[in-house]
């Protein structure tokens, strides 16, 4: 028996939701006194795969293969079966990120296990019962599953539990895959980023807004606020609608859901169709001119005023701030 | 060209959720139902979509029971062929995946629809699941879709950016926000929808994998503490030193 925890890398480095995941692994395997696998098909150097041991990975299965730059749920899932099936593995985590979402359910087929997806917290076992809890409802409540089946597989929402580094010797194993040019039947023509600026999902502070901000003209002063704090920018839902923004920065319960350390929501009333992808956001704070705008009951600040006169005052303050540390 | 496009009964987005049961049981009282809004605006639209350009045939799919025949006509007035719903209750992705997917290997289709995810149980489960059990292709979180002959184009959302993608029919596709826009069914829609078949399948067997045991509603913030708008660098403190976030 074994925990396998699959991890992946972006542009040969790993970011915090891998971290996360082997941690998650490692606590879910000591809870269970067994060994913590890591397996990553990504490309990554030596140096970094070990970084991967420090966060509790006994041993880390590695492919190195440049056909894996193509993406296939379905050959993915069959590496991740065979590493499964080396390992012994009876809890599969994976990270609940745009790939590890289209995994996770062929895996959970193919191995006829239960996948509880975005779990945002380590599983109990209670009276042979093994229980993991995630939001439902878009965030509007959370639930408690139970996995019936002898596999199971979660999906760790990223920023739901802290990276803890441990002292442990991580073993590296090259897994070597049976996989063809011919098993990718998805092909990758091309692919457009938006190069340069923190993504929205993996931002950990994020200024957003809404129609309080008056028109497109205005989101220069949002702009410059995410780039004091280093974060990304955001919209609410009729903001881009009506084209002042891209659907790409919509949040929200139809738009990308988010959790980042610290939101701040201008001039958006917060409807709860908005909240709901927003609510998990660690700190949350709220401009408006409206003191009745709902949006204030979620928040843990709040500055009753026009955008357009608090923004920039606090834009300074900011900037004062970030000079002096 | 056979298109099956897969909806969920969800609650309107503007519910206020609720539970009963000693927080077991959902609260649908009073709850408005609707197609699960990916399921609709973007999943079943495009669908129609390429229907209207190629002759495409456009099934409903649904597993739930009897009372789900409203949220199904009214898939059928937006522009669906017909419909099968499959009399189960839907309460295990897994569950309705193995169901859909037995369904699948009696009756094949070209393209399989589903939307990102619903949005009650947010699992986007049921479509990557369908592919593993009959070991199609999936192309999860597309934004964009066009078919030409067995070829598919996509758009796949990626982290900060898009991936375009083809593959050959059959395939299941999770449709995500941009794919289509939302369509209100007309009279003439309406009325069609009436006389449209919906077969009625009894459950295959299967098995349930989860089961949910307990819900729970987040805990009510005391409150925001309130800034004067004169004076940002208490915000700034607060941040700083209370809620350590800067």
């Amino acid at each position: 028996m074994s925990v396998l925890v699959f991890v992946e890398a972006s542009e040969g480095k790993f970011k915090k939701p891998a971290f996360e995941a082997v941690t998650y692994g490692a606590k879910i395997a000591a809870m269970l006194g067994v060994e913590t696998h890591a397996l990553c098909i990504d490309e990554a150097d030596e140096a970094e795969l070990r970084s991967l041991g420090d966060y509790g990975a006994n041993k880390l299965w590695f492919v190195k293969n440049e056909l894996f730059k193509n993406f296939d749920p379905l050959v993915f899932s069959k590496v991740i079966i065979q590493a499964e099936a080396q390992t012994n593995s009876d809890v599969l985590v994976l990270i609940q990120s745009y790939n590890g979402k289209a995994i996770a359910p062929v895996l959970a087929a193919k191995l006829r296990a239960g996948l509880v997806s975005g779990a945002l917290d380590l599983p109990r076992i209670e009276n042979n019962s093994f229980l993991v809890k995630k939001n439902v409802f878009s965030g509007k409540a959370s639930a408690t599953y139970e996995m019936h089946s002898a596999k199971k597989i979660i999906s760790l929402m990223p920023n739901s539990i802290i990276p803890e580094k441990t002292v442990n010797n991580v073993e590296l194993v090259e897994l070597k895959p049976e996989i063809a040019d011919t098993d990718f039947k998805i092909k990758i023509k091309e692919v457009v980023k938006a190069s340069g600026t923190t993504t929205l999902s993996d931002a950990e502070i994020v200024i957003s807004g809404g129609r309080g901000l008056k028109g497109p003209e205005n989101w220069a002063m949002l702009e410059e606020m995410a780039n004091i704090l280093g974060g990304a920018t955001a919209c609410s839902r009729p903001v881009a609608d009506i084209h002042w923004r891209p659907h790409t920065e919509h949040v929200g319960q139809t738009g990308i859901a988010i959790r980042p350390n610290l939101y701040i929501a201008i001039g958006i009333s917060g409807a709860i169709q908005h909240l709901a992808g927003v609510n998990g956001s660690k700190v949350m704070v709220v401009i408006n001119k409206d003191p009745e705008a709902p949006f204030f009951k979620a928040a843990d600040y709040g500055i009753v005023g026009d955008a357009l006169e608090v923004v920039p005052k606090l834009n300074e303050a900011f900037r004062k701030f970030k000079l002096g540390n | 060209m056979k298109i099956l496009v897969c909806i969920s009964k969800t609650p309107d987005t503007t519910t206020k959720v609720s539970f009963t049961d000693n927080n077991t049981k959902f609260n649908s009282d009073r709850v408005q139902f609707i197609i699960n809004p990916y399921d609709e605006w973007y999943a079943l639209v495009r669908a129609i979509e390429i229907k209207e350009k190629s002759n495409a045939h456009v099934t409903i799919m649904n597993v739930g029971g009897a009372d789900n025949d409203v949220i199904i006509r009214k898939a059928l007035a937006i522009g669906g062929d017909d419909a099968v719903r499959i009399d189960a209750e839907a309460d295990d992705a897994f569950f309705v995946a193995d169901q859909i997917a037995q369904f699948l290997k009696t009756e094949p289709y070209d393209i399989v629809f589903v939307g990102k995810e619903t949005i009650d149980y947010n699992g986007s489960q049921v479509g990557g699941m369908i592919a593993g059990l009959l070991d199609l292709s999936f192309i999860s979180l597309a934004s964009k879709l066009d078919v030409d002959g067995n070829t598919a184009t996509l758009e796949r959302d990626i982290p900060g950016g898009k991936e375009i993608v083809t593959v050959q029919t059959p395939f299941v596709v999770s449709a995500s926000k941009g794919m289509a826009e939302a369509r209100i069914p007309n009279m003439r829609g309406i009325m069609a929808a009436r006389t449209k078949p919906v077969k009625v399948l009894p459950a295959f067997a299967s098995e349930r994998l989860t089961s949910i045991k307990q819900y729970a509603l987040p805990k009510e913030k005391a409150g925001p503490k309130m800034i004067p708008s004169d004076n940002p660098e208490e915000l700034v403190m607060l941040l700083h030193n209370e809620a350590k976030v800067i």
